[in-house]
């Protein structure tokens, strides 16, 4: 398993390594050294964050730290603040009006909150997978294509090359590698939510966002793409925000439990589910509410 | 649904028994198809009156053929054409602008709060402007674009200008009218020899000298001196009133010529004696046997010919050069004047609004997740816009589009206070051109008092509803193709 995973990073490093190279040069990264033993270092760290919506507080001294390439599941009742979390780490929230947010949030050293950062290009370094399936009103190939065209001109072959990555990657490549001519939006709502994880990984990011990936999908999908994220955990760091409990205990490595913008507790996931310190933690758990 | 009062419930019910509520259902009913059939009705009356009056005229030759002063021949061609223009610029121009514009409203919305009142006013504008009379947009065409609020010059004497020739133009010595470009319109007067490029009115080009009449004069009161004595000597020998065959003529005129002397005091070569002859042949053989006008013909003949062999290629200044000019395809001025450039921007003005509405309706109801997931790939707002949101919204942008235009070419009001009412009986050749409109050529016909102009305008309504419904078809056409390509 670990050799397997070693020669995909290395298959992968030709194309996709470039972008990568650009970036370190815009931001000298103190990051750069742990880049070796990023096994077990946490790159993406929240210090005390706190988010509002106008004068909503939806965030409330949020301090976590995410592992590196492990799968971080975040749980809790609608509206707790979750995926606003998740939607600071790439800065999605910048569309939304009055959106702000204070304290700090740090991935491989850069301030994500910095109001002059470069967003596009962390967004192509954090993907993100939408709770619906959003495959844009194009053919397959271009839609797995759409990532890696906005950042560089490839060749033909490069995005052939590119496109078959990803779409193996993200398991999909066998149903669809006859129709990649085809509109995406044919395919069924599993099989687009892997073209989106697919497109999502085609820029190669190092973290990757998922917003309740599986809400929208009927059980066989669910499971597919479970199976999925637990092949990419080798070679990406995941959050995933999920309602869905028995989801975080399957394929998570570390849950963390939000309620009422505040993270109550964050663990091991075995840990959280069978032995939670916080007692609201355990109420959640055992569905005495939410 | 659970109210306490019990009381007024029960009397509520007793007015709503089934029967009442049924003669109710079939009353409005039947009210409503009524009120449909009348609408209806009015347009069906309308169309066949029109069609009926107008269709006598309706032919290949009324869409062609240019507006006359007898109603027979009256066609629309011009007008036709003159709508071609004014909405292929309002077209052009309209489009980058409104669909620009939307872009700007929907895609950057701002986020600070004073940027959002900003927006909310620009909003509120536009969404008034659609409102605003069409002829209200003409005063205002008239007093920018045509007048450029009158800091640049009057329309007939522009302050800029590009594509326009000067030329003065001459008559020559056989009658043709010769064109010399000159290099303005204060230019001085072509009058020194030099070799000028010409071109003829058939646009034979040349090079012709161009001699001032001081030099030319002497020449000339010699070959007139010559002429005088020719006549003089013809007069000897051709009695007047004699029937003279050709033959004859031309055998006096060479013994007539053989008598005189040339202005230089020599006598005439024999060959140009025979030329002279042979020309006095050819001239009373075409006038017959009129002796007065073989003389004149013999006389013209010769004085030409002795003008060209005196100043070859000699274009004399001797009839005032006139000056005048033509525009390129090209031609620009400032202010635009009464053409078609500020009749298409008037329209523009008035089409404007509706569009910019349409277009952002269209880019509304592209879904934000494709938005959002374009970004969320890293995509900078313009990537998203040109890739994502601008294409998906295209189908909608077109519809509003075609329906705002259809709009533009049924527009009269402001027309007419650009265009003025004109008779124009030519299609406009560039941007500046004075031009009418269908609608405008309807009105015109229509105010005259000849009944069988009333005619001519009914057969103008018709194509005029026609392109309309063409129009409006196509945006149709468009709208479904587009709802079955999204399924």
């Amino acid at each position: 398993m670990q050799n397997n995973k070693h020669t995909h990073r290395v298959a992968a490093a030709p194309s996709l390594q470039q972008p990568d190279h650009r970036s370190s040069e815009v931001r000298p990264a103190s990051g750069e050294s742990s880049d070796e033993s990023s096994e077990f270092h946490c790159t993406l760290t929240a210090e005390n964050l706190n988010a509002w919506y106008g004068d909503f507080h939806a965030l409330h001294d949020i301090t976590i730290e995410i592992p590196n390439r492990r799968v971080t599941a975040l749980i809790g009742p609608s509206g707790c603040g979750k995926s606003t979390f998740l939607r600071w780490i790439n800065r999605m929230n910048d569309l939304v009006p009055k959106a702000r947010a204070a304290g700090r949030l740090e991935l491989r050293g850069t301030d994500l909150l910095d109001r002059l950062l470069d967003v596009v290009d962390l967004r192509r370094r954090v993907g993100m997978v939408f709770q619906k399936p959003n495959p844009f009103p194009k053919s397959v190939f271009d839609n797995v294509a759409f990532g890696p065209r906005l950042h560089s001109r490839y060749s033909r072959n490069q995005l052939d090359e590119i496109v078959e990555r990803s779409l193996r990657q993200a398991a999909l490549w066998d149903e669809v590698k006859d129709r990649l001519g085809k509109s995406a939006l044919q395919l069924s709502g599993g099989q687009q939510q892997r073209l989106c994880i697919a497109r999502a990984i085609a820029v190669g990011p190092d973290v990757l966002l998922m917003d309740e990936p599986c809400s929208a999908l009927d059980p066989k999908s669910t499971r597919r793409i479970e199976e999925l994220i637990a092949e990419l955990r080798k070679q990406y760091t995941i959050l995933i925000v999920t309602h869905n409990m028995q989801q975080a205990a399957r394929v998570s490595d570390l849950t963390g439990f939000f309620c009422e913008g505040r993270l109550v507790e964050v663990g091991l996931t075995g840990h959280i589910f069978t032995n939670p310190t916080r007692k609201e933690t355990e109420d959640y758990i055992s569905g005495r509410f939410g | 649904m659970n109210m306490p009062p019990e009381s007024g419930n029960s009397r509520a019910a007793a007015d709503r028994s089934p029967a009442v509520r049924r003669a109710k259902n079939r009353l409005f009913h039947w009210l409503s198809v009524a009120v449909a059939c009348c609408s209806v009705g009015v347009l069906l009356t309308l169309l066949t009156v029109i069609g009926l009056r107008g269709f006598r005229h309706l032919d290949l030759g009324f869409l062609t053929s240019a507006p006359s002063r007898h109603a027979a021949e009256a066609g629309m061609g011009p007008a036709i054409w003159g709508s071609v223009w004014i909405c292929l610029t309002c077209t052009l121009c309209a489009l980058p602008i409104g669909v620009g514009t939307a872009i700007f409203l929907e895609e950057y919305r701002p986020v600070s709060v004073v940027g959002r009142k900003i927006f909310g006013l620009i909003q509120l504008n536009i969404t008034n402007l659609a409102g605003v009379p069409s002829i209200v947009y003409g005063i205002l065409g008239l007093t920018v674009f045509v007048q450029w609020f009158g800091v640049a010059g009057h329309a007939n004497e522009p302050l800029f200008t590009i594509g326009q020739k000067w030329y003065d133009s001459f008559i020559d010595e056989t009658g043709q009218a010769l064109l010399v470009r000159v290099s303005g319109r204060d230019a001085p007067e072509v009058s020194v020899s030099e070799s000028l490029e010409y071109r003829s009115e058939s646009g034979r080009p040349a090079t012709v000298q161009v001699t001032p009449e001081a030099e030319i004069a002497p020449v000339r009161t010699a070959i007139d001196t010559f002429a005088e004595t020719l006549t003089d000597a013809l007069s000897d020998v051709i009695e007047p009133g004699s029937n003279l065959s050709a033959e004859a003529t031309a055998g006096l005129v060479i013994d007539a010529l053989r008598t005189v002397a040339l202005p230089t005091d020599d006598r005439p070569h024999a060959a140009m004696v025979d030329r002279w002859a042979s020309l006095a042949m050819q001239a009373s053989g075409q006038t017959g046997r009129d002796y007065r006008r073989a003389m004149r013909a013999v006389k013209t003949a010769v004085y030409t010919e002795m003008s060209k062999a005196a100043l070859p290629n000699v274009l004399s200044a001797k009839a005032a050069a006139t000056r005048t000019d033509r525009k390129a395809f090209y031609y620009v001025q400032i202010p635009f004047g009464r053409g078609v450039l500020a009749g298409g921007l008037t329209l523009m003005l008035v089409v404007l609004p509706v569009l910019i509405v349409s277009a952002q309706e269209a880019l509304r109801g592209v879904p934000s997740s494709l938005r959002q997931g374009s970004l969320a790939l890293g995509a900078t707002r313009w990537q998203t816009i040109y890739r994502m949101t601008l294409p998906a919204a295209i189908p909608g942008i077109m519809t509003g589009a075609i329906l705002s235009i259809s709009r533009a070419i049924g527009e009269a009001a402001p027309i007419l206070i650009i265009a003025g009412i004109v008779f124009i009986r030519f299609t406009p050749h560039h941007l500046m051109d004075e031009f009418t409109a269908m609608p405008l050529q309807i009105f015109d016909w229509a105010g005259r008092p000849q009944e069988d102009f009333h005619d001519v305008a009914a057969a103008g309504i018709l194509v005029l509803l026609g392109v309309l419904l063409t129009f409006n078809a196509t945006a149709v056409l468009l709208r479904h193709k587009y709802q079955r390509g999204n399924q």
